[in-house]
């Protein structure tokens, strides 16, 4: 924290109001970085955190203000004047070509030829591998993407960016992804980097990581400026409370209880990807009445594959998956809905709901074809809409139009429409994959409160997470998947973290 | 005054709006390439809509051309809404048309249960031909863009060897099918018109003379109840609210219980029977033959630039049919009266569902012009 030099502005943007139509994204908004310093944007999502950095690189261009690049004006038309001026971003979703390897993709677009036209590649990774050491990267130059972790592949983003000049790195969400030792390692390689003269800014919601990692903060609310905070000055709750305008409480409130008998039984269960490798393999899991389950694991260690199979989705190679003492294995997705799991999909824009559909819409996709919504096949939309109103009111669903498209719903109000949906089958397990990625803290701890709400009635919930610390703070029991198996089963209770995380990393 | 023009903006930001404009800006290429050519654009135009409102023969020529392309458009237009893409219209056609040529011919049944009848069986024919398709989607992954190109291959081939086939080409040598039963026919006093006493009430009423010269038939009639029913199944029924979840995002469907490959199959096959019901009224109402094809006619193919003007929605098929209807027999006039090539017609039709597959475009001719507008409007 030392390192910031305050005498020179790195990036000053002033005044930034970018318009979509008659939606105001962001609204005469003011950010200074200096020299050497991590600095966070917080805010819920949707609050224009991310259209204020595209403008920074160049993907969107302001409707008003000022970007001052070194004490510059620059009009950053497009990414290119970004790069030029030095500015980096590693994007949530990785851009990489997954055949090549770390040389190929960090060279794309600016490669280092010899005799005007040979790619020199030795050089290439030579030059690499310099920048890697220099940050503590530790990144391969030459192995494949394919073939490395997540976290890894985020470092090839960030060495991307450096290799083409970076002085000012933007980071979208860059703990999404990744498990908490890999975080702790993204925070020890942004220390390397500002010690080294570079500035950081990261976009997130996430209030440990902005203590942990970052010296200011700037706080958005529906595109306008609360405030710019220094981070050791301020501790979480304040921070949550200026990003969601209202006191924020983070302790899923719920008693002790005891779970009740055995209600979805996995037995040695084998499923394979689309390319044939079993990612599920022998994972046997009950999942009693009455308490939450978190299953948690580094992403890729057959989540999906596992969710997929228990869904009716994918084909089980062998084993069994019983409710209520029911085979259910390789059964139809309605078979699975009618033996009374309900789930929370992974991916809610993929398979969660049809964002081109309305709300009300979305919330019958399950049950359309029966009484009272349809009758002899013909839909009846008054009752539809009854529905739908019904729940939106309970599930607090904005804004409360049951004609509005799902599609321009913000991520959380997605969730509420889905988990709605989902409750109210009354459900006898529910399975919530990664409910909360990607939604702020208001929309958590909503989502944490239906489950908490399930497991009270006497429901299983099956909980799968990246997150440990949501797992931690909402299961009552805990397993961890590793490899398409389980590596263990803990009580909640006096769980320790990085016991956890090791097992999860298969060091046990 | 505000409140008026907000609501222009409004009308012309809309979907509705920049089809407007598009075929405004296809008349507008279309004038300019008939300049070069060297005639005057206004003269050609004018002659255009004159060659299709001036005469109640002239009106029902354009119903009647425009009735098979409101059907094929409608076909392709259903498989969009349902994340289809139907390029087999022109075969479900070729295959609707041939089955009403032949159960038109060799049986024989009651008037009216004839003409209900070679519906039901052509359309249901034409319906497997496209459900083919969607079968070997759902089955073997076969994209439906390359089954329906093929089958469309097939179709035309196929109706070219029957109809040369001995017993059903009406002479050896001649590769052309015998009428269809008069029973079967569904034009407006096709057969009255050339009796005697047709004849005679006719030179005495012009007004229907002229109309009646014209294959008045009842296609358009039976196009337009067909738009409304597919419409009410796309958004009344269960069938077209699963059939509309898979178009949008068949994961979703799935993870809801719906059966994407039932949909599949289903919504191809309905596909098929509307672009072979448009055969069928044409075979029935128009041609009463099948006759032996030189090349693809492009009632199919021109059924997805229908519906891509339409907007791939049902009613926007019946505008989209009439404009070409419009446009292709107005067209033939300045031909006839001007000299001018009727490729221009075809040129201007490109022109048009180019603009239309292009908003973007459109949209930066908008921003030119807004900006232009706004300093003028500044205080």
């Amino acid at each position: 924290m030392s390192g910031i030099d305050f005498n020179t502005k790195v990036v000053e943007m002033k005044g930034i109001t970018k318009k979509f139509g008659d939606f105001t994204a962001n609204d005469n908004i003011d950010l200074t970085i200096h020299k050497g310093e991590v600095h966070a944007l917080l805010g819920e999502n949707g609050a224009g955190k991310t259209t204020l950095m595209n403008q920074l690189y160049g993907l969107y261009r302001p409707t008003s203000g000022e970007i001052y690049i070194n004490g510059r004006k620059v009009d950053v038309s497009n990414a290119n004047v970004a790069i030029q001026n030095g500015i980096g971003m590693v994007h949530q979703h990785f851009m990489l070509v997954k055949p090549f390897t770390v040389t190929e993709n960090i060279i794309l677009g600016k490669e280092i030829t010899r005799f005007g036209g040979v790619l020199d590649m030795k050089k290439a990774s030579e030059k690499i591998r310099e920048l890697s050491e220099k940050y503590g990267l530790h990144v391969d130059p030459n192995s494949r993407i394919q073939d490395i972790t997540v976290g890894m592949e985020q470092r090839v983003e960030i060495l991307k960016t450096l290799y083409r000049g970076a002085d000012i790195l933007i980071l979208d969400e860059p703990t999404a992804v990744l498990t908490p030792q890999e975080i702790h390692d993204l925070i020890r390689i942004i220390r390397n980097l500002t010690g080294e003269g570079k500035s950081v800014i990261i976009i997130t919601h996430k209030l440990q990581e902005i203590k942990a990692a970052a010296d200011y903060c700037t706080i958005i609310r529906r595109g306008k400026h609360i405030d710019t905070v220094d981070v050791s000055r301020v501790d979480e709750n304040e921070l949550a409370a200026k990003m969601v305008g209202r006191e924020v409480s983070f302790k899923v409130e719920k008693d002790d209880r005891e779970g009740g008998s055995s209600i979805l039984e996995i037995d040695n269960l084998v499923v394979k990807d689309n390319r044939g490798i079993k990612k599920v393999n022998g994972f046997s899991l009950n999942v009693k009445k009455g308490e939450i389950l978190g299953l948690a694991g580094v992403d890729g260690n057959g989540q999906s594959e596992l969710i997929e199979a228990i869904t009716g989705l994918r084909k089980t190679e062998s084993g069994t998956v019983r409710i209520n003492n029911m085979d259910i294995t390789s059964k139809t997705p309605r078979d699975v809905i009618q033996s009374k799991i309900s789930t929370i999909p992974e991916d809610r824009q993929k398979h969660g709901l049809v964002m081109n559909f309305n709300v009300a819409e979305n919330m019958i996709l399950e049950n359309y074809s029966k009484n009272p919504f349809s009758k002899n096949g013909i839909l009846n939309f008054n009752a539809i809409k009854k529905y739908a109103n019904d729940l939106i009111a309970k599930f607090d669903v904005r804004p409360d139009d049951p004609y509005h498209k799902a599609g321009s719903l913000s991520g959380g109000n997605q969730q509420k429409v889905i988990i709605a949906r989902e409750v109210s089958n009354d459900p006898d397990v529910l399975i919530a994959a990664q409910p909360t990625r990607g939604l702020d803290v208001g929309a958590i701890e909503f989502v944490h409160k239906s489950l908490v709400d399930q497991r009270n009635r006497g429901k299983a919930v099956l909980l799968v997470s990246l997150e440990l610390d949501e797992i931690m703070n909402v299961s009552d029991r805990i397993a961890v998947i590793y490899e398409g198996k389980v590596a263990g089963v803990i009580d909640a209770k006096g769980a320790d973290e990085n016991e956890i995380g090791l097992m999860m990393a298969g060091g046990k | 005054m505000t409140m008026k023009e907000k609501k222009k903006t409004g009308f012309f930001q809309s979907t509705a709006g920049f089809t407007v404009v598009s075929i405004f800006l296809g008349l507008f290429i279309g004038g300019i390439i008939l300049k070069i050519a060297g005639f005057n654009p206004f003269t050609a135009y004018w002659v255009i809509i004159k060659g299709v409102v001036s005469k109640p023969k002239y009106v029902a020529y354009t119903l009647v051309s425009a009735t098979p392309l409101i059907l094929t458009g409608l076909s392709v237009a259903f498989a969009f809404r349902t994340g289809l893409f139907n390029i087999g219209a022109e075969g479900q056609f070729i295959i609707g048309a041939l089955v009403a040529g032949l159960t038109g011919y060799f049986w024989h049944l009651p008037p009216v249960i004839h003409v209900i009848v070679v519906i039901i069986v052509a359309g249901s024919a034409a319906a497997a031909w496209g459900g083919l398709s969607g079968y070997l989607k759902a089955k073997f992954g076969v994209n439906e863009v390359i089954s329906t190109i093929m089958l469309n291959w097939i179709a035309f081939y196929l109706s070219n060897w029957i109809v040369g086939l001995p017993g059903i080409a009406k002479e050896v040598g001649v590769n052309v099918t015998n009428n269809i039963q008069d029973t079967a026919r569904i034009d407006i006093l096709g057969v009255w018109k050339r009796t005697d006493e047709g004849i005679e009430y006719l030179t005495e009423h012009p007004f229907f003379f002229d109309l009646l010269r014209a294959p008045v038939n009842l296609g358009f009639l039976f196009a337009i109840l067909l738009v409304i029913l597919i419409w009410f199944i796309l958004n009344r029924t269960t069938l077209g609210y699963e059939l509309r979840a898979v178009g949008f995002n068949k994961h979703a469907a799935e993870y809801g219980g719906i059966n994407v490959k039932k949909s599949i199959i289903i919504s191809m096959a309905i596909s098929g029977a509307l672009a072979g019901l448009a055969g069928t009224f044409h075979v029935l109402g128009n041609s009463m033959k099948v006759a032996n094809l030189a090349g693809m006619e492009g009632a199919g193919f021109d059924g997805i630039a229908v519906a891509l003007i339409g907007n791939t929605t049902a009613a926007g098929s019946v505008f989209g049919g009439l404009l070409f209807g419009i446009l292709k027999y107005g067209g033939t006039k300045i031909q006839n009266e001007l000299g001018a090539p009727t490729e221009i017609i075809n040129i201007i039709i490109g022109t048009i569902v180019f603009f239309i597959a292009m908003p973007k475009f459109i949209k930066i001719l908008y921003s030119i012009k807004l900006k232009k507008g706004g300093n003028q409007n500044a205080e």
